[in-house]
């Protein structure tokens, strides 16, 4: 009974304290109203109201949770508790940009998807919303906002006092949320409810299966923008779409992406120029890798203080899988802030992302370290949010009639040492560090009485957790201070000798005292060595001056930013030049042949010169004697550095685009250029019918995402047949259409179909709509039938993976009654079959050159096809479709003479000139041509010889590949790979943090149409996608 | 003309046959004596004989050298002027026979796979389908010796080596149950999203239950009755008299290390399967006296900061660290065939070309223990012999004309040189 009683009681304090202040005036007061004005005066502070102005000896004056004035001269209210602020400093609360305080974690309901899992094909959020379950633009933070003070306590006491929170989760996210953290009702922490609205490319939770790959992110989120258009129209159709309602009703919130890292940033203000939105960014912290990209975005950026720890690598054998560009990026990520100062691109700094809030303060300090100036540092957590979400006239300075959100701090906000003594929020007092209000060092005059007699100590308190006590000897007392509260206890016997002391600690007589801090004396009450009661008291005799606190910053020496930022990257890009190749065979896969001893100028990445004897002038002269050279290789079915290759969540997705995610960092470019390849068409992958839009690169190595497109190349598209796109190798069976070849040759049907309507239909409205007072037809613009319309029209061309004759045949036709054709068949393993009908077709082929049995479809895949495609009359061209075989596609040209006879210069142009042509580009590339591209490869052997290899591989007249330099750089890379294990040894000592070695693993991606598995440490990028979705619920 | 197009017709018709590759027929023991004359002989084991003689007799080769006298009756000649002439080459890791459609779709297919961890009593050979299609294709290219290996587990079973022309399994049987078979578990900290806590302390543990299993085999065999057959442990017997290898399947240097301790622990003939990380301790591989084979010369660098040749470099660091050491394809997508082309990569990058061939010959003969059989043109050795019209080891001259194995001349035809003929004819072009 009596138990339960206090559980009320305790229940009851709870609801008043939580109501005791500012009440809401609608809420019925339980027992004797108390309302309170909670006006405070605090002075002789130094205020810092923002980051221009800073005023000493001030006086800060709040009521009712606001500030009323701040000043040297400020009046103080009659009714002001007077706070002496001396040697204090009073700062604006910080604000969190990017929390999902107070929001729940919404968890996902199943295991995501991966190429061959089961499909849900649409969405199973129920309601009146969109069909795709990742966009949830209809997700209001204030309506899942609940206040909860575990959460809120770690925020405030790293000194935040208002965040705008959201619920992480989906691509479309909905509203956020800017409240305080404070721990009243909910409708007065709310500073302003819908303050923002989110975006992100990670479908979180969504078990749907699109999208399933950063480019149908990318599309979903193109699409939904040119849906929510379409919807104002109100379609009939359409019905009531709550999702797009509220897309439309928040466009005019702030807009914040959550981007997470440097290519994602400028892929998301891509997307943003595209529909006239300017994002806020939230970057992945390595931003400082490409800071002049990422000022080119014009958007401001939050960034995360989630500075990768050191790793341990003292063991040799774990240090080995650890790459140059983890250990790089573990050195620069707290320069990342510094970087954007520098380039004066605005930013916010959010404690999102931390593993413990308690790194917020030791990695802001870092950042510092590392060259961020204290005082953007203090705008990125005060006034740069609060504009960025128009609330900066209610919070983020001090000044009248803003929250009484304020820090009161020991010293210098920045400063080393620096404690945050309180932190209140709308008025309201949250003690952080009591302790550190009163600065206790000192020497303190100690009493100890007892039965009338007393003992003198001198008490040297050395900090809230540490004190003397000196009577002959200089005691060590165990001492703590809480700014009210004091433990000391002693032994007043002093052991000199360290073995004494050992021996002394099981049983050692102790003088326990407790006692209150009173302002001028301490005293209470405690036990004598014989356990009599005693009482003590203590004086201030001399305190002791705070140590000045303000640390020499150190200035740190780090390695330099490289491009791109991997193995193998430099700080300079390489260059354009005037090259001279002097003296080479040259193989011109023109009609003049092989050329002996024969030189070739390159000016300004044209080929200007091909002959004997030529002069360069100040051209570079690269000496070819006994060497050969040759028009770079060009892969027609690559795979290679993008983010994601397959969208295989519906048959048809022709909205992707691979140039959304181009990764111009992957080392297979520089691996391929070892390689003599200079193009390389990046293929979608074979998941299904109709895939996505492919993107033809050259190898520019070192450049962005942009300047690696091979400019002014026809569009193409991919598309595939067969096994893949049934899933036939489907793990849980296959649910989606098409299970036959039956069923693809439909689905190509039924594209084309609705592609022909709506091309009518776009006209049919376009020409009513030019008729004056016409009511207007709003056609919903599709991104999926625009690539088809360009198809039939010819502006966009097809590569289609294949196999066996049927399909070969039956696609043929239904382009024809379409009345386009299929550019290329890639794969193609049985175009030997068929030759004959893909010639009058006009067709391309892109075929390995020995592939086989590797899936029931290749059982009749033959070594020869190449062979006999090409004496049909066929433009047949040898591809990789793989990151190592890439490496040697003039091997694999060489095997059709080996399988099937063919001449040295027909082989070889199946993997120069004839890809060129198949991709349309035969008039820039594919062979050694006066106006050419200098798109060169020297090799030192015959190029066909399995004993060449690539001595220069030059794209643009720019050398991307010397292997001399190349011995060079494996040199610098082994130094600077010491020099990083060291440091990081090193530092994982001195702050003992350190997380195990991780390895770094190459995200390889495949068409998923065969094994490809090349090296220990890859990793498939279809898994990888599917697992980082759910990382980010934690 | 016309005339002459209908002979070819006609031959190609007659090669072709109607139904795929069932009229490609094993070839039939030759008793008596064989020549091949006028020959470059790459002997396997480093040395080259110009113009050199083979006598061969009853399968087997009788004489190798210079002027070896060729008598005038009824005796088999082959004139390989201007030809190469190699051993036989050997894959020593594959799947050959047990594992005919790649990829999952079609299991019924494969046989290479057996439940279980502690299969070390598991034999391919009896699941060795000599009519697969594989084969054929690897003839055509001079392979003519197979070491077919089970998977699935941590012991697998044994393996076996296969001579690539045979009616059926107990034909095609070259030597049975060369080793047991070790898949490693990894040792390399991946720390994966729904992997164990710390997959290396699981990998070590798993090594140590295997360790218990062979302790426990040893003892086993010190006993000479048993009142329980264990089938498992009688399975090894082979390992611990040295009879037979113990092919280990691992990668990485600390994998590596725990292989030794296996051959210091149990005194087993250990090989090292893959083992792409090798070339960092090559040394201590020496000293050990361990074997290596690199399952995949054809592979891409561990880490992006690696030298870009690395796997096309190891073989060199082998060879100059004086390991015995194979290369090997086990390339899925093309099913083996480019075994002499992996060598030749070898040669671009620091091995002679006639080391790199010892490494796909007698190297690989050494390490699957049939070196006194075959792996090089020596007297007494099986006459395993491929011509081939340039060099084997660079693909623009690597055509072979005629294989041998023990004597007979066997096909190079297979259901890719039918098709090839089928649709040359339906094209009408040579």
């Amino acid at each position: 009974m009596m138990r339960k009683l206090k559980w009320l009681y305790g229940l009851l304090f709870l609801l008043l304290l939580t109501s005791l202040m500012y009440a809401q005036e609608t809420f019925p007061v339980n027992g004797v109203a108390d309302s309170r004005s909670g006006t405070y005066a605090f002075v002789n502070a130094t205020i810092v109201k923002d980051a221009q102005t800073t005023i000493k000896d001030a006086t800060l004056v709040i009521k009712e949770g606001k500030i009323i004035s701040v000043g040297a001269s400020a009046a103080i209210p009659k009714d002001a508790v007077i706070v002496n602020c001396a040697g204090k400093y009073i700062y604006p609360s910080l604000i969190d940009i990017y929390s999902d305080y107070g929001i729940p974690i919404p968890q996902r309901q199943q295991q995501g998807g991966g190429f061959f899992a089961a499909q849900q094909f649409t969405t199973n959020t129920k309601g009146p919303y969109g069909w795709n379950q990742a966009i949830h633009s209809e997700v209001n933070g204030f309506a899942l906002f609940n206040a909860n003070e575990t959460k809120a306590k770690p925020l405030r006491d790293i000194g935040f006092g208002s965040v705008l929170t959201h619920q992480k989760d989906g691509i479309a996210r909905g509203t956020g949320v800017f409240v305080t953290l404070g721990d009243d009702k909910e409708n007065l922490l709310i500073v302003k409810e819908k303050a923002s609205t989110h975006y992100s490319f990670s479908k979180g939770t969504s078990t749907q299966s699109y999208p399933g790959s950063m480019m149908g992110s990318v599309a979903l989120l193109r699409q939904t923008y040119l849906d929510a258009q379409w919807y104002k129209s109100k379609p009939a159709k359409e019905g009531v779409n709550l999702s797009l309602q509220s897309w439309n009703d928040n466009q005019n919130l702030p807009q914040i992406f959550d981007a997470a890292d440097k290519w994602g940033d400028i892929r998301a203000d891509r997307i943003g120029d595209e529909f006239g939105v300017q994002y806020i960014i939230k970057g992945g912290g390595d931003e400082y890798q490409r800071i002049n990209d990422i000022a080119a975005t014009k958007a401001s950026f939050i960034l995360s203080l989630n500075f990768p720890e050191a790793q341990n690598v003292e063991d040799p054998n774990d240090a080995r899988f650890v790459s140059l560009a983890d250990m790089k990026h573990w050195e620069l990520a707290p320069t990342n802030p510094a970087a954007f100062e520098k380039a004066g691109i605005p930013f916010c700094i959010t404690s999102a992302d931390l593993k413990d809030a308690k790194q917020f303060w030791t990695n802001l300090r870092k950042a510092i370290d590392y060259g961020l100036s204290e005082t953007k540092a203090f705008e990125a957590l005060t006034k740069t949010p609060a504009t960025l979400l128009g609330v900066y006239d209610r919070t983020g300075s001090l000044d009248a009639g803003k929250l009484a959100n304020f820090l009161i701090t020991t010293d210098p906000l920045f400063n080393e040492k620096t404690k945050i003594v309180e932190n209140w929020v709308q008025g309201k007092e949250y003690t952080v560090n009591n302790d550190a209000w009163i600065n206790a060092s000192g020497n303190y005059n100690l009493v100890i009485s007892s039965g009338g007699t007393s003992s003198n100590y001198v008490l040297e308190v050395k900090s809230a957790t540490s004190a003397n006590v000196i009577a002959k000897d200089t005691l060590t007392g165990k001492f703590s201070f809480d700014g009210k509260m004091i433990q000391l206890s002693f032994s007043p016997v002093a052991s000199k000798k360290e073995s004494e002391k050992a021996k002394q600690k099981a049983d050692v007589a102790v003088i326990r005292l407790s006692g209150v801090n009173n302002g001028a004396i301490w005293q209470g009450n405690g036990i004598d060595t014989n356990g009599k009661a005693v009482l003590w008291s203590a004086t201030l005799l001399k305190a002791t001056s705070a140590t000045d606190s303000i640390k020499k910053r150190q200035t740190h020496v780090t390695g330099k930013v490289i491009y791109p930022f991997v193995a193998y990257g430099s700080e300079q890009i390489a260059k354009q030049e005037d090259i001279l190749i002097k003296n080479a065979t040259v193989w011109t896969n023109e009609k003049e042949g092989k050329l002996e001893a024969t030189d070739v100028l390159v000016k300004g990445g044209k080929i200007v010169q091909v002959g004997k004897n030529i002069s360069g002038g100040s051209a570079r002269v690269i000496d070819g004697s006994g060497k050969y050279l040759t028009p770079g290789i060009i892969d027609e079915h690559s795979h290679i550095a993008a983010f994601s290759i397959n969208e295989g969540a519906q048959s048809i997705t022709s909205e992707v685009r691979i140039a959304d995610n181009l990764n111009p960092e992957d080392i297979d470019i520089y691996r391929q250029l070892s390689g003599g390849v200079t193009s390389s068409h990046i293929l979608h992958g074979s998941a299904n019918t109709i895939g996505g839009q492919t993107q033809l690169i050259k190898l520019r190595w070192g450049v962005n995402d942009e300047a690696l497109k091979f400019k002014g190349a026809d569009p193409f598209i991919k598309f595939a047949l067969g096994e893949n796109v049934k899933r036939t190798a489907a793990s849980q069976g296959n649910t989606r259409f098409p299970n036959t070849r039956m069923g693809v040759e439909e689905v190509l049907m039924d594209g084309f179909t609705r592609a022909s309507d709506y091309q009518r239909q776009l006209k049919e409205a376009e020409e009513n709509n030019r008729k004056k007072g016409a009511v207007p037809i709003v056609v919903r613009r599709d991104l999926e039938l625009d690539a088809l319309v360009e198809i039939m029209n010819k502006k966009r061309f097809i590569t289609c993976h294949s196999y066996v004759q049927p399909e070969i045949i039956s696609t043929m036709r239904v382009a024809e009654k379409f009345g386009f054709r299929v550019n290329t068949f890639t794969h193609i393993l049985e175009g030997y079959k068929v030759a004959d009908k893909m010639k009058e077709h006009g067709a391309s082929a892109s075929t390995f050159s020995d592939w086989w049995a590797y899936k029931l479809e290749v059982q009749d895949a033959i070594a020869y096809n190449a062979a006999i495609m090409q004496k049909v009359g066929l433009n047949v061209c040898i591809n990789s479709d793989d990151g190592e075989m890439a490496r040697r596609l003039n091997q694999e040209a060489a095997k059709t003479i080996k399988y099937g006879g063919a001449t040295e210069e027909e082989a070889f142009k199946m993997v120069t000139l004839n890809p060129a042509k198949a991709l349309h580009v035969d008039d820039r590339v594919g062979s050694i041509k006066v106006g050419k591209d200098a798109d060169l490869v020297l090799w030192s052997d015959n190029p066909l010889s399995i004993y060449a290899k690539a001595l220069y591989t030059i794209v643009d007249g720019t050398v991307y590949f010397d292997r001399e330099k190349d011995l060079e750089l494996r040199k610098q890379i082994a130094e600077e790979r010491n020099r990083l294990i060291r440091k990081m040894i090193a530092e994982g000592k001195s702050s003992g943090t350190v997380s195990p070695a991780k390895p770094s693993t190459h995200i390889v991606l495949t068409c998923g149409d065969h094994a490809h598995n090349h090296a220990l440490l890859e990793e498939d990028g279809d898994d990888v996608m599917n697992n980082n979705n759910q990382i980010e619920m934690k | 003309m016309r005339k002459l197009l209908f002979i070819n017709i006609l031959l190609s018709l007659l090669v072709t046959g109607v139904s795929a590759q069932d009229d490609v027929y094993p070839a039939k023991e030759y008793k008596g004596l064989l020549f091949i004359k006028n020959a470059t002989i790459h002997v396997g084991n480093g040395q080259i004989i110009e113009n050199g003689t083979i006598q061969v007799n009853d399968g087997r080769i009788e004489k190798v050298g210079k002027d070896i006298p060729i008598p005038v009756d009824d005796v088999k000649v082959f004139d390989v002027k201007g030809k190469q002439v190699y051993p036989g080459l050997i894959l020593s890791a594959s799947d050959v026979g047990i594992r005919e459609i790649g990829g999952n779709a079609v299991r019924g297919s494969n046989d290479f796979f057996e439940l279980g961890d502690y299969n070390t009593n598991v034999r391919s050979i009896v699941a060795y389908n000599a009519d697969s299609r594989i084969p054929g294709t690897l003839r055509a290219n001079g392979i003519l010796f197979a070491n077919s290996i089970p998977q699935g587990g941590l012991l697998p079973g044994a393996s076996s080596v296969v001579q690539l022309d045979a009616w059926n399994y107990e034909d095609a049987a070259y030597k049975t149950d060369v080793g047991i078979h070790f898949n490693m578990p990894s040792l390399l900290s991946r720390q994966g999203r729904q992997q164990s806590p710390d997959p290396v302390k699981q990998g070590l543990e798993n090594i140590e239950e295997v360790k218990q299993f062979f302790r426990q085999a040893k003892a086993y065999l010190n006993e000479t009755v048993h009142k329980e057959t264990n089938l498992k442990f009688e399975a090894t017997r082979g390992l611990f008299e040295k009879k037979q290898k113990f092919f280990v399947h691992c990668e990485i240097v600390r994998e590596i290390l725990i292989a030794i301790d296996f051959a210091k622990e149990f005194a087993f003939d250990v090989v090292l399967v893959g083992a792409s990380e090798c070339y960092q301790v090559a040394d201590l591989i020496k000293q050990n006296n361990i074997a290596v084979i690199l399952r995949q010369e054809h592979s891409l660098p561990t880490l992006d900061d690696d030298d870009i040749d690395q796997p096309f470099k190891t073989p060199a660091i082998l060879q100059k660290a004086g390991v015995l050491f194979a290369l090997n394809d086990e390339d899925e997508s093309t099913r083996y065939r480019n075994l002499p082309f992996n060598a030749g990569t070898a040669v671009a990058y620091g091995l002679t070309k006639e080391q790199a061939l010892t490494a796909i010959t007698l190297n690989a003969a050494k390490i699957l223990g049939i070196d006194d059989r075959t792996g090089s043109i020596e007297v007494g050795k099986d006459a395993n012999i491929i011509v081939c019209e340039g060099d084997i080891l660079d693909m623009k001259t690597s055509i072979i004309t005629d294989a041998f194995i023990q004597g007979r001349k066997v096909s190079l035809e297979n259901k890719q040189t039918q098709l090839y003929e089928r649709y040359k004819t339906k094209y009408g072009i040579n």
